[in-house]
């Protein structure tokens, strides 16, 4: 196999890959660069399976004109492993979709690197760019817009099956199998089907078996059950979970429910502002939040076992007070993204912006106030 | 409490070539005054259409095929008689609208007219339903504006200025705007975060205390009503499967779509639990099956099953239980408190 390459990297003077402190313009979230080294975690994903995917440092900044710029992704760096899941959380507007497209080649980096297979991804053209998409596929979060609707089912995937294994004969048969892979069976019945008469849950399916035409190692998640009612959506994540197993694919799962996370992931990162302020395994971050932000969305989370809870008494949550009444404020520009709404904050939040700390081996956050915030991990004594 | 929005076998079809879509069927639902009702079930179970029916919302090729609403305002003195929405005509529907029941609806993205200011969709509202000059109007609307929680200085923004939980706060102001004794809402938190849609709901229950309307909520996220609700509706195909208060409901789910429902969403608090999640889809609606919706996806299904007519009946089974909490499922009532979801 040949060097994975991507052809859209931006080559050096292109407009997209000035770096962000040049721009001397009004700057959206463009504060200062993190303050210290970030922390390498050992990552537990890594207990699943080998490296199949890095990022590191990545960078992203958006030109919004006028001298406007965008930082919507800063010094993000983590693996995804075969046959484990790595879940990013975060709000919209938290860069987490970002992430994903630079990952998919889809948007270009600003600086930062992509590795894949141990590889650098690099520069060059189509065909190896095709090459790139045959080992890192995308599903979208809507299937009932990312399916042509003119297309049998049996047409939407017969393209990348050609497309991207060229040694098959059979196309037929290639299919058969792909539909059974996702449980859409018989499969004869499905082929000949349109988007429009299938259901939320069946479509995405068909999503999940193109992307697996291709025969990736690496799967990028976009919200995959989010647009599918709440019956279903346990069943779409068995079925990823039993694809990651068997056909060793590493997994990111973005989402906004970190509840779901909790369930399916093995590791965690969660994001704000662009930046991952916490990581760490998936039951860690959520039973013991040490970031002021991930402690905010978990407390927010409908909780069923606290009826005629806070949110009837109108005592809120502790920090869903403050974040409350300043629930329209954005990231901050300078210091600490979350120090806009962080109860915490003081003036060195708002002034330098944290690196990630590590507080064991496999988990890190990016906050000034940890000793506030999460004392036992902090101290080091959990 | 008294009944103020009583909807009694109320049946609503799609009038398609194919054949009626019996979107809902049979559905008997009160709302009380000042209580917060959670109506809750997948797409496609009828949820909107149950709403928009009782309120005359809907068009051609929806039908109402029967049953009657009716509402018991303070404001409607129909010589002490509750009115019936079903048999209003257009003017008294006019008076009706905002003034005693209005709506919140999906997805406030779109709801707002993107070319219109906040303050003149307010105003817009304000002054087809109140009927004051348009100075008063327009202290209303800022006084609606801080109600909400939003600064006044918003009223001369485009929606595209705003964030969307702002947005959200806007649609609910509008639909307080003539203090209605009845609000629905319809999802109106589906599209936000977590942190926002805390804030809305916590919002939510605030003015209500406040205001003192009822609210039928309308949605498809089951554990925000654990948290919400005073009683908890859960259709499906068009039907009521169960109904309860919210603790009945969470502690002791009777009918086996509630607990398959119960047993699908992850929880963040707590100990981690098995989670099984229904197999199959939603049935067709055009062509329903004899009995019981459910059939195809229950576990519990047998023969019996598809003679049972829907109505509800107490959960408490030949003990009497509280009869406020009531299921469609007379099958698994008779072996009760079988392994139990959250046992």
């Amino acid at each position: 196999m040949s060097e994975p390459v991507i052809s859209n990297l931006p080559a050096s003077g292109l407009p997209d890959s000035a770096p962000p402190d040049e721009a001397a313009a009004p700057a959206i979230n463009a504060s200062a660069e993190q303050v210290g080294e970030p922390a390498v975690v050992q990552s537990v994903a890594a207990d699943r399976g080998e490296l199949a995917m890095e990022a590191v440092s990545l960078n992203k900044v958006f030109h919004l004109g006028r001298g406007a710029s965008l930082q919507a992704v800063r010094n993000v760096s983590f693996g995804l492993y075969k046959s484990a899941v790595v879940a990013l959380v975060g709000e919209s507007g938290s860069g987490k979709s970002t992430v994903a497209k630079l990952l998919a080649g889809q948007e270009r980096l600003t600086s930062g690197e992509i590795t894949l297979g141990g590889k650098p991804v690099h520069v060059t053209g189509n065909h190896a760019f095709r090459q790139f998409k045959s080992q890192v596929q995308y599903v979208f979060q809507d299937p009932f817009s990312s399916l042509n609707p003119v297309h049998t089912v049996g047409y939407t995937l017969t393209r990348p099956v050609k497309l991207h294994q060229p040694g098959v004969k059979n196309v037929p048969a290639a299919i058969t199998a792909l539909l059974e892979q996702v449980s859409l069976t018989p499969a004869a019945q499905f082929v000949v089907k349109y988007p429009h008469e299938l259901s939320g849950g069946q479509r995405q399916r068909v999503s999940f078996a193109r992307a697996l035409a291709a025969q990736p190692t690496v799967l990028l998640a976009d919200e995959p059950v989010s647009m599918l009612d709440v019956s279903i959506r346990l069943e779409m994540l068995a079925l990823l979970n039993d694809l990651r197993t068997r056909l060793h694919l590493a997994l990111l799962y973005i989402t906004h429910d970190i509840a779901s996370a909790r369930y399916f992931a093995d590791e965690v990162l969660v994001m704000y502002g662009g930046q991952i302020v916490e990581r760490g395994p998936a039951e860690d971050v959520t039973q013991r939040p040490a970031h002021p932000y991930t402690q905010l969305l978990i407390a927010s989370a409908p909780d069923p076992d606290n009826l005629g809870s806070s949110l009837k008494s109108g005592n809120s949550v502790q920090g869903a007070t403050v974040a409350g009444k300043l629930g329209s404020v954005g990231p901050a520009a300078t210091g600490c993204p979350f120090s806009s709404r962080c109860p915490l904050a003081d003036d060195k939040c708002r002034r330098e912006n944290p690196a990630l700390q590590l507080l064991t081996p496999a988990r890190a956050a990016a906050c000034w106030r940890l000793d506030v915030a999460a004392p036992p991990l902090a101290a080091g004594t959990i | 409490m008294s009944p103020i929005l009583e909807i009694s076998d109320l049946s609503v079809a799609y009038r398609t070539p194919g054949g009626d879509v019996h979107a809902v069927e049979q559905v008997n639902l009160t709302l009380n005054a000042g209580e917060v009702v959670g109506l809750c079930g997948e797409s496609g179970s009828g949820k909107s259409t149950l709403a928009y029916g009782a309120t005359r919302l809907l068009r051609p090729p929806a039908v109402v095929t029967s049953g009657s609403v009716r509402y018991g305002g303070r404001r409607i003195t129909n010589g002490g008689q509750p009115a019936d929405l079903l048999a209003m005509n257009h003017k008294e529907l006019e008076a009706m609208r905002w003034r005693e029941i209005s709506i919140v609806f999906q997805s406030a993205m779109n709801a707002l007219n993107p070319v219109l200011r906040v303050q003149d969709q307010l105003l817009d509202g304000i002054r087809a339903h109140l009927r004051m000059p348009r100075s008063e109007a327009r202290d209303k609307a800022a006084g609606l504006l801080d109600l909400v929680g939003i600064p006044r200085n918003r009223l001369r923004s485009y929606p595209h200025e705003l964030s969307g939980g702002m947005r959200q706060r806007v649609m609910i102001a509008m639909a307080l705007a003539a203090d209605p004794e009845v609000v629905i809402m319809d999802e109106p938190t589906t599209a936000l975060d977590v942190v926002v849609q805390r804030d809305i709901l916590a919002q939510i229950v605030e003015l209500k205390e406040t205001l003192g309307f009822a609210v039928l909520f309308i949605t498809h996220d089951l554990s925000l009503l654990l948290e919400l609700a005073d009683r908890i509706a859960v259709m499906y195909a068009g039907r009521l499967m169960e109904t309860g208060s919210a603790q009945d409901i969470i502690r002791e789910p009777v009918h086996p779509y509630t607990q398959g429902l119960l047993n699908s969403f992850p929880s963040l608090h707590g100990p981690r639990r098995e989670l099984a999640g229904i197999p199959g889809s939603p049935p067709d609606l055009r062509d329903p099956l004899p009995g019981c919706p459910f059939i195809p996806r229950c576990k519990h299904a047998i023969a019996a099953c598809e003679q049972v007519d829907m109505s509800l009946v107490p959960a408490g089974g030949p003990v009497a239980g509280p009869v406020s909490h009531l299921t469609a499922c007379p099958i698994v009532i008779s072996e009760k408190s079988q392994e139990g979801v959250r046992s």
